[in-house]
């Protein structure tokens, strides 16, 4: 065991020559400095290893060590409101030993050891736990409980239990004796490897939704609890603007934010924006449900293939103590890219544009963990992914779109041409879909009414009717057309300025109640519809334009202040008022 | 002891094979001594047991296989960094050619860097002006941004590079410490000059730190130049306090060294020929820019690239907008037109703009102006495909008065001369002024009061 060294260095890839007796997907120490690594290749000549840290300066000959188990992360208290490096390093406490800059083989604990925590047993001497039950709770943020569960694979009779009160990260706090007899010590926190989804009791259907008070997602491309979403989109599209509309606005009890292979300043707006901001529905800050992994572009290459890995762990890990967790992924074209650099330093044939041909199913894997279960401890929680795809070029053929699009059910496309003219955000409402509408619209049905449904149908046959015309627009221009489909442009427009485009910086706009969207519908239709009377009394369009009542619904979004949803009466009385007045 | 290893195995490209080496460390710089006295530096990109592959810097040329001695200098590459290294010329591996010497080092710094802690970046909220009205106000300048100029051959990148650097460096209270650090990559000799010339005349030299790698000076090289610079660069910013704009031109011309290298060691291509771990590795450097807790400096960013063909789906321009904080276009539609600079405004974008602009900063209408003159340009362009197809004179009114926009927007507000430096107040009332041509209707990007406030009725 000890007699294992270095061979040969290639990048982030290191050899070993000869057998070893390391095991794959084990984690192991290498040089003397101790850097992570991981073995990704054992043959007989070869043992290969995949080295989180950059390996200047490593030498033939330097040992590596293994540690007998699988890529871990530590999961317990203090993971939310923290900030993670992609193999699970706590970027603050590396700062106070390292500086600004981060230096290799730092030994840091992913969780804070000597903080106490205010723990609450709930089982007794004698109990009989199972995998995932919870022995104890404490509160770990001020709106969030942290619950302590028995590791998934293991169950028996509790020997001992510590009384409730202040304990440290690596107390034992309970005894478990299983039915070989063995005693299990349990802590606050326990391990799990992060290439390995976390069992479920039984998964369940996708029939709530996931509320992001973004108008063009909740109301035409709905995503579910338990859902995947796909966001792909050129640079400058707005990925990373939706992806933190969606972490601060949607309903979500935590929030994991992967940011895997993006920017570093990025990372530093969403720290700051995140602890600045007020979290309305707890008042407190957002960072008390949230927990950001940061593995920016810079950082080494492996650790941003990991960090993919960490954050869905760490995301079912809170999914298993009954909550909803959202888990944003921003970019999972930089995790696949690192899959890449790394499958040609081990020189494997590859597929399509480069990639290695186990992209679909590394994919696959990963977008199947999120869902809504029935979790071990008997509760219901849910992972649900939202992965940012960064197609090369703009070019959604290309291979990491493609297959994204084969694994998640919703796929909200973002278009060069909307965010150059400035429309967020710039989902297109052509191209986007969401394969939940059935699971969803009973939900909807109950609490919105039957009419929810139907005005968002309406809605996007209006949409789509507009771009048909536009078709011809292009060619011969509008004022050719007849009056009814005219009125079909005018009302489109509105639809898509004063209803799909949201301003992320206006106070009442940033998020919007299902309810005030559902009324926004309802009054631009009722515009419609009225107008229509109007153009099949083969009254010219100009005169309702004249009334000014279109560009007067297309600020609705700003005069109408969510608090005040009983405004919307007034508008659709002004506008049977002055719609009356041309008819007659 | 210090061991020559005599002869090489294998010579293929800039690279070679050394057989038989021991206690050798990744990436560490080992000095090949020619028979006739020469030396060279070269960096270890692989080992395999006892068996070492060597890049060259200054190429492989006259080498054979037994007539080198191979010395290993036991450390990785690092650059001599002093505060006297301002005003200095150095070549594409940071050494002096201007014929004053070596730098007596105060410190040295590993050329690859270490990543900035996340944690400890300062979100960058101070904005630079530049007295350009169209990146001023439609993709503000933030210190501690690196924002790329997409160009193409025989386009005016360089008089714009020059132009900002001429104009940003009065802004702010903190204009004396203000710096420069120019990284040629394979430029001509001409375009070094007129650099050159140009910091002269502005009186700026004396704080410049110029690295220049020719387009005739060896490939190798040029895959350290930035990496150089950047130390450099941070050097100055984290250490001294200083505000530095690192200027790099032409990083198509890097991605191509790094392109000419991956094949001669052998890797399996990615996009065009261009190695897989293409992206880690622009984003080691672009990276690089930024703020810090605990400095008051600023690295601030502005690569160059020639987009081959004008094609800003090639990798090199894509990658380099996905790690960006934005780009600045040129057009060479706008430039035939006689319009200096050449942005094209709409695909152009910068991503630190919202936090930097906007009362406190700029003005109050900043952000409603942009977002409004993005809009009504896109509005335009659709304007002309329809005019393109059924004559100018078949267009309704209002996209006429589109068109008309357009034009004024092109000739008065994106065009300006080389030397007409404006301020931030000029540029956003010059906004307005252009909106009249639109009815107030057309304008549905802007607050209703910021509209009522600053929105002028057509004098016409």
């Amino acid at each position: 065991m000890n007699n294992n060294c270095i061979y040969g260095i290639n990048g982030p890839v290191v050899t070993i020559k000869g057998a070893t007796d390391f095991s794959m997907m084990e984690m192991v120490y290498v040089g003397d400095e101790k850097l992570v690594g991981e073995i990704i290749g054992i043959n007989s000549d070869f043992t290969t290893v995949q080295v989180y840290e950059d390996t200047t300066g490593l030498k033939p000959g330097d040992p590596i060590v293994g540690t007998g188990a699988p890529m871990n992360v530590l999961l317990g208290p203090g993971i939310l409101n923290n900030i993670f490096d992609g193999i699970e390093r706590p970027l603050s406490e590396i700062e106070k030993t390292d500086g600004a800059f981060i230096s290799r083989g730092s030994q840091v604990s992913a969780l804070d050891t000597e903080k106490l925590w205010d723990v609450t047993l709930t089982v007794k001497v004698g109990d009989t736990l199972n995998g995932g039950e919870i022995y104890a709770t404490l509160p770990e943020t001020d709106i969030i409980t942290h619950k302590c569960m028995v590791p998934p694979l293991l169950s028996g009779k509790v020997t001992y239990v510590a009384k409730s009160g202040s304990y440290k990260l690596f107390d034992t706090i309970v005894k478990l004796e299983d039915e070989n007899g063995t005693v299990h010590e349990l802590s606050l926190c326990q391990k799990w490897p992060i290439r390995t989804p976390r069992p479920v009791k039984e998964r369940l259907t996708a029939s709530i939704p996931l509320i992001t008070g973004q108008r063009v997602i909740d109301t035409l491309f709905p995503i579910s609890k338990g859902g995947t979403a796909a966001i792909p989109g050129g640079f400058g599209t707005g990925k990373t603007m939706t992806q933190h509309q969606l972490a601060k606005w949607c309903d979500a009890d935590i929030i994991v934010y992967v940011g895997c292979g993006e920017r570093g300043n990025e990372m530093s707006q969403v720290l700051q924006e995140f602890s600045e901001l007020i979290d309305p529905k707890h008042d407190c800050p957002m960072t008390y449900r949230t927990t950001l992994i940061a593995n920016t572009s810079n950082m080494p290459v492996a650790a941003r293939e990991a960090s993919i890995y960490t954050g869905i762990t760490l995301a079912e890990y809170y999914r298993d103590m009954g909550y909803n967790v959202a888990i944003m992924a921003d970019s999972t074209s930089r995790w696949a890219e690192a899959l890449r650099e790394i499958s040609g330093r081990l020189e494997e044939m590859p597929a399509e544009e480069g990639f290695p041909a186990y992209l679909p199913s590394r994919l696959s894997e990963f977008y199947e963990r999120g869902c809504r279960a029935k979790v071990l401890c008997g509760k219901e929680g849910s992972v649900t992914i939202i992965g940012a795809v960064s197609p090369q070029g703009s070019d959604f053929s290309e291979p990491v779109t493609q297959n994204t699009k084969r694994f998640t059910r919703c796929f909200w496309a973002l278009d060069k041409s909307l965010a150059y003219a400035r429309h967020y955000p710039a989902i297109n409402w052509m191209d986007s879909y969401s394969e939940y509408f059935s699971d969803l619209d009973p939900w909807f049905e109950e609490n919105l009414g039957e009419e929810f449904l139907e005005y968002r149908k309406q809605i996007s046959a209006l949409l789509a009717e507009e771009s048909r015309l536009m078709e011809i627009v292009k060619l011969i221009g509008a004022d050719v057309l007849p009056d009814d489909q005219k009125l079909v442009i005018e009302t489109a427009k509105v639809i898509r300025v004063g209803f799909l485009q949201q301003n992320a910086f206006h106070k009442d706009d940033t998020f919007v109640p299902l309810e005030k969207q559902k009324l926004m519908m309802k009054t631009i239709l009722h515009l419609h519809k009225k107008a229509k009377h109007i153009t099949n009394a083969a009254i010219p369009i100009s005169r309702v334009l004249e009334t000014g009542l279109f560009e007067k619904l297309t600020k609705i979004k700003y005069d109408i202040p969510n608090n005040r949803l009983d405004m919307f009466d007034e508008y659709i009385k002004e506008i049977d008022e002055k719609i009356s007045q041309i008819t007659f | 002891m210090i061991i020559n290893y005599v002869g090489v195995k294998e010579i293929n490209g800039s690279l070679v094979v050394i057989d038989g080496v021991k206690g050798v460390s990744f990436e560490e710089i080992v000095e090949l001594q020619l028979d006739n006295g020469t030396k060279r530096q070269g960096r270890v990109v692989q080992i395999d047991g006892e068996r070492i592959v060597v890049q060259v810097f200054e190429g492989a040329r006259a080498l054979s296989l037994n007539n080198t001695k191979t010395t290993l200098t036991g450390k990785p590459m690092e650059m001599p960094l002093a505060p006297e290294i301002m005003g200095r010329v150095l070549n594409g591996a940071g050494k002096p050619i201007d014929g004053m010497g070596d730098i007596f080092p105060v410190t040295k710094r590993n050329i690859n860097g270490t990543p900035i802690n996340p944690v400890s970046r300062i979100y960058p909220r101070n904005y630079i002006n530049t007295g350009i009205s169209s990146i001023d106000t439609l993709m503000t300048l933030i210190r501690g941004q690196k924002l790329p100029i997409f160009s193409g051959s025989g386009m005016k990148h360089n008089e714009l590079a020059v132009q900002i650097v001429r104009q940003a460096k009065i802004s702010g209270a903190d204009s004396s410490n203000f710096g420069i650090v120019f990284a040629a990559m394979g430029v001509q000799n001409d375009v070094a000059q007129y650099f050159k010339k140009s910091f002269e005349e502005s009186g700026v030299m004396d704080r410049v730190v110029m690295l220049l790698n020719l387009s005739n000076d060896p490939i190798i090289e040029r895959m350290l130049t930035p990496k150089c610079a950047l130390t450099v660069a941070e050097y100055l910013a984290f250490e001294l306090d200083m505000h530095i704009l690192v200027i790099m031109t032409d990083m198509t011309s890097y991605a191509e060294a790094l392109r000419e290298f991956s094949s001669s060691k052998g890797e399996i291509p990615g996009r065009k020929g261009y190695p897989g771990y293409l992206y880690s590795d622009l984003a080691s450097m672009y990276e690089r820019a930024g703020m810090i807790k605990g400095s008051s400096g600023s690295v601030t960013q502005i690569p160059i690239l020639t987009m081959p063909n004008d094609d800003i789906t090639h990798p090199v321009p894509d990658l380099t907008g996905y790690i960006t904080e934005g780009q600045i276009v040129l057009d060479r539609m706008l430039q035939s037109q006689g319009i200096y600079p050449p942005v094209n405004v709409l695909p152009s974008l910068s991503r630190l703009m919202k936090d930097g602009i906007g009362e406190g900063y700029t003005r109050e209408d900043h952000q409603g102006l942009a977002n409004q003159l993005f809009a009504s340009y896109a509005r335009v362009i659709d304007a002309r495909s329809l005019a393109s197809v059924i004559g100018e004179e078949e267009l309704s009114p209002i996209d006429k008065k589109y068109i008309e926009f357009g034009r004024k927007f092109e000739n008065t507000f994106v065009n300006q001369g080389n030397c007409e430096n404006r301020t931030i107040e000029q540029s956003l009332d010059l906004g307005w002024k252009l909106l009249s041509t639109l009815p107030k209707s057309e304008l549905d990007r802007v607050d209703d009061k910021l509209l009522d406030k600053y929105y002028v009725e057509n004098e016409e």
